[in-house]
């Protein structure tokens, strides 16, 4: 997405090559951005609007058919409010040497959730060739 | 042309900003409190890679901490899934630390379905837990902006820089501000690709207004391979190419419509017809076709023979499930959630899937490592559970020193998907990070020379526009540039007859690969000529020149295994059968970075689960 320059409007200045994931959708502010369904397969008169809500923590979706018929959807999009729940890693303790030269990752062994700690395997088992 | 160079100094760069590139940023800060974290991506981090619009599952959870799967189950699974050859040692690797990212994913928000009677994560099939992600990206972006020293957005990567103090070693990366074409030059100790796998290589089922309604995302050039290549690391399992069997059009996703929603597929007679074609299959892959599940290539070749027959189309049968209200809402929250187009073309066409079964189809051929199928760099493994030819020092480290990879990038390591490449970030920041420990003490020396030889190549889209369009006397053609599209289309088309694409119901030879070749080569002399005709036009260009480096390498190890591997992904009509005895082998590439020249070579499987 673009800024026309003459008419100060969001323009997609590429359409063939949209995914229709429809980001610039979700993201305009003014929810002004719409779409329709490409002239290769899509039959005009349909339309999938959608709103975004990240103080409400919700996606709503209104999908109407060409021959009018609708469908409403609404789905959660966060359980926290929004960017809380993550850390920032550079306040953590700093892991020492052994944790360093260790397998595990940050959160580890704790986040497997698991007691058995990080699994491994026996290399005296490895086989060479065809297995079925 | 005048654009500024903006130089940046820094121990870690990771390429592009998708699940492998932000796992990579938000692990490296763990362990690296003293380095300098650097995110170079494309588009904007919030809503860049394949997860840009949401997924509605995570395809790879174990549940370990309930016992449903450990990861000897998902190296059974992916070896299985893809013939018998995977890298077993990362597969595992990625798969005994998954479920700690996962578990933090739900941390940070991420709404994840929890089965209501057993308050276990609510199953889609074994192996995928089902999510309202509409916002994954952004929660995980979010993540990787906390750890990283600096996020740039816009900066289209084109080429690595290599130390030049010491042969084959990795000095950074140079690319371009898609929007101020401003030059930046990147100076690294250690480099993460994270980038996109190759959409847009083979021609697609549209190619009008919607050409870039693909299955995997369109901004996905193949820079994951490209860039590796270009400075000489080893590239396996190329020619393992995914077809994906979808809802027509739409590209709508068919896993939670089998697993979860329990429909079927019939062809247009109402008649199921995968058995059918089993003694058939059985003749070109032998006991293959008896393995449970059995493998996705052989589904697909079940689909494509039942077309070819005259049976078409095939539908899937959905309007027993859809009686449900509870499975009609999951049936199109499933693509609201992560295929839009789905639902567009449903509402275009007035299909309700609970009074109309929709149409599959199998799409164009894609090439990626971090879906179902395994394509991409060669890397070592994790030193405890890797065989001593897999394993060189550093974990997710390419056969370039320095050089690592996550997510597309990475070879061998297939059904990682969403969760397990941005695990693999988390893994190969970790290794980056001794890297630079072991082997940072010196500042990397990329000379002026080499990136300014570069900065003249980067723009020179620019320069023959200018210069080519001064000889147009009338309309758009001109006698010495090619546009990008002319340069994608002409790509796409040689792929698509010559190696293995649609039109050709997948089919190739070797007669076939080398005429493809032949055709690639003056491709790559005329993207010489390429003309761009803004800065979003050069992105384009060079997302074609990664794009066309991308599918000769393709085309090599096409051309390299001598069997049919996996019916369904695509035949080589001159070994139709598959051979274990001479290809249950990894095959490698290598491109000369000087000369240009390729060598191809087999590599063991080795199994390391029974």
């Amino acid at each position: 997405m673009h800024i026309d320059k003459k008419y100060r409007r969001a323009v997609n200045i590429e359409p063939n090559m949209c995914w229709e994931c429809y980001s610039c959708v979700k993201a305009c502010p003014q929810d002004a951005i719409d779409a329709r369904g490409y002239a290769d397969f899509a039959p005009l008169g349909h339309s999938v609007r959608v709103r975004r809500e990240e103080d409400k923590g919700t996606i709503s979706w209104r999908i109407k058919f060409r021959d009018g018929r609708e469908k409403n959807f609404v789905s959660p999009i966060t359980t926290q409010p929004w960017g809380e729940k993550i850390p920032r890693l550079a306040d953590f303790a700093v892991p020492d040497e052994e944790a360093l030269e260790s397998q595990l990752l940050c959160h580890e062994p704790d986040a497997l959730n698991i007691e058995t700690g990080l699994p491994t395997i026996d290399k005296s088992k490895f086989k060479q060739g065809v297995y079925y | 042309m005048g654009f500024k160079t903006v130089f940046e100094d820094c121990d870690i760069l990771v390429v592009g900003g998708g699940m492998g590139g932000t796992g990579a940023a938000y692990e490296a800060r763990y362990w690296g409190r003293d380095l300098k974290i650097v995110v170079a991506e494309k588009a904007n981090i919030d809503r860049s890679g394949a997860v840009a619009q949401g997924l509605y599952a995570i395809n790879c959870y174990m549940g370990m901490q309930w016992d449903e799967n450990q990861p000897e189950d998902h190296v059974r699974y992916a070896r299985n899934d893809l013939m018998g050859m995977v890298r077993e040692d990362l597969a595992y690797d990625m798969a005994r630390h998954v479920d700690s990212t996962v578990h933090k994913f739900e941390e940070w928000g991420l709404p994840l379905m929890r089965d209501p009677e057993t308050g276990r994560y609510q199953r889609e099939g074994k192996w995928q837990i089902m999510i309202h992600g509409e916002s994954y990206k952004p929660i995980v972006a979010e993540a990787a902006r906390k750890s990283a020293d600096k996020i740039y957005n816009r900066i289209m990567v084109t080429h690595l820089l290599m130390d030049e103090s010491q042969p084959n070693r990795i000095g950074g990366a140079v690319g371009f501000n898609v929007r101020t074409g401003d030059f930046h030059v990147f100076r690294a100790k250690a480099v993460i690709v994270g980038a996109g796998g190759a959409s847009h290589i083979f021609k697609p089922r549209s190619v009008g207004e919607g050409m870039g309604r693909t299955w995997y995302a369109p901004w996905s050039s193949a820079s994951a391979y490209a860039l590796p290549i270009l400075v000489g690391a080893k590239m396996t399992q190329m020619e393992n190419r995914i077809v994906l069997c979808r809802f027509k059009d739409g590209y709508g996703p068919v896993g939670a419509y089998f697993l979860h929603l329990k429909t079927y597929t019939q062809n247009a007679y109402g008649e199921e017809y995968e058995s059918k074609w089993y003694e058939h299959t059985k003749n070109l892959v032998g006991e293959y076709i008896d393995h449970h599940p059995t493998p996705t290539c052989l589904r697909n070749h079940a689909f494509i023979e039942e077309m070819k027959a005259g049976r078409g189309p095939i539908h899937m049968v959905t309007k027993e499930a859809f009686q449900d209200p509870h499975k009609e809402v999951v049936g199109w929250e499933n693509f609201l959630g992560m295929t839009v187009g789905q639902a567009v073309v449903w509402a275009s066409q007035d299909i309700d899937p609970k009074y109309i079964n929709p149409e599959l189809t199998t799409s164009e051929p894609y090439v990626m490592g971090s879906h179902a199928t395994c394509s991409g760099a060669w890397a070592s493994g994790p030193e405890d559970v890797s065989p001593d030819e897999y394993y060189w020092g550093y974990n997710r480290m390419m056969t370039v020193d320095g050089l690592f990879g996550a997510g597309d990038a990475l070879g061998g390591t297939a059904h990682a998907f969403s969760s397990g490449s941005f695990t693999e970030g988390r893994l190969a920041a970790k290794a980056a990070m001794r890297f630079v420990r072991d082997y940072g003490k010196d500042p990397v020396r990329v000379s002026e020379r080499q990136y300014e030889e570069l900065k003249t190549a980067v723009y020179k889209p620019l320069e023959n526009y200018q210069i080519g369009s001064n000889e147009i006397v009338g309309g758009t053609v001109s006698p010495s540039y090619i546009l990008p599209i002319h340069g994608l289309q002409r790509l796409e088309k040689l792929m698509d007859e010559y190696a293995g694409g649609i039109s050709n119901n997948y089919m190739t030879n070797e007669p076939m690969l080398l005429r493809g070749l032949q055709l690639l080569e003056t491709l790559h002399e005329d993207l010489e000529h390429i003309g761009a005709e803004d800065l979003h036009q050069l992105q384009r260009a060079w997302e074609l020149k990664h794009r066309a480096i991308a599918s000769e390498s393709v085309v090599r190890h096409t051309l390299f295994r001598e069997e049919t591997r996996w019916p369904g992904y695509y035949y080589r009509g001159d070994h139709m059968k598959l051979d274990d005895e001479n290809w249950h082998v990894l095959t490698l590439s290598h491109r000369d970075p000087e000369s240009g020249e390729w060598t191809m070579e087999k590599a063991p499987v080795y199994h390391i689960v029974d």
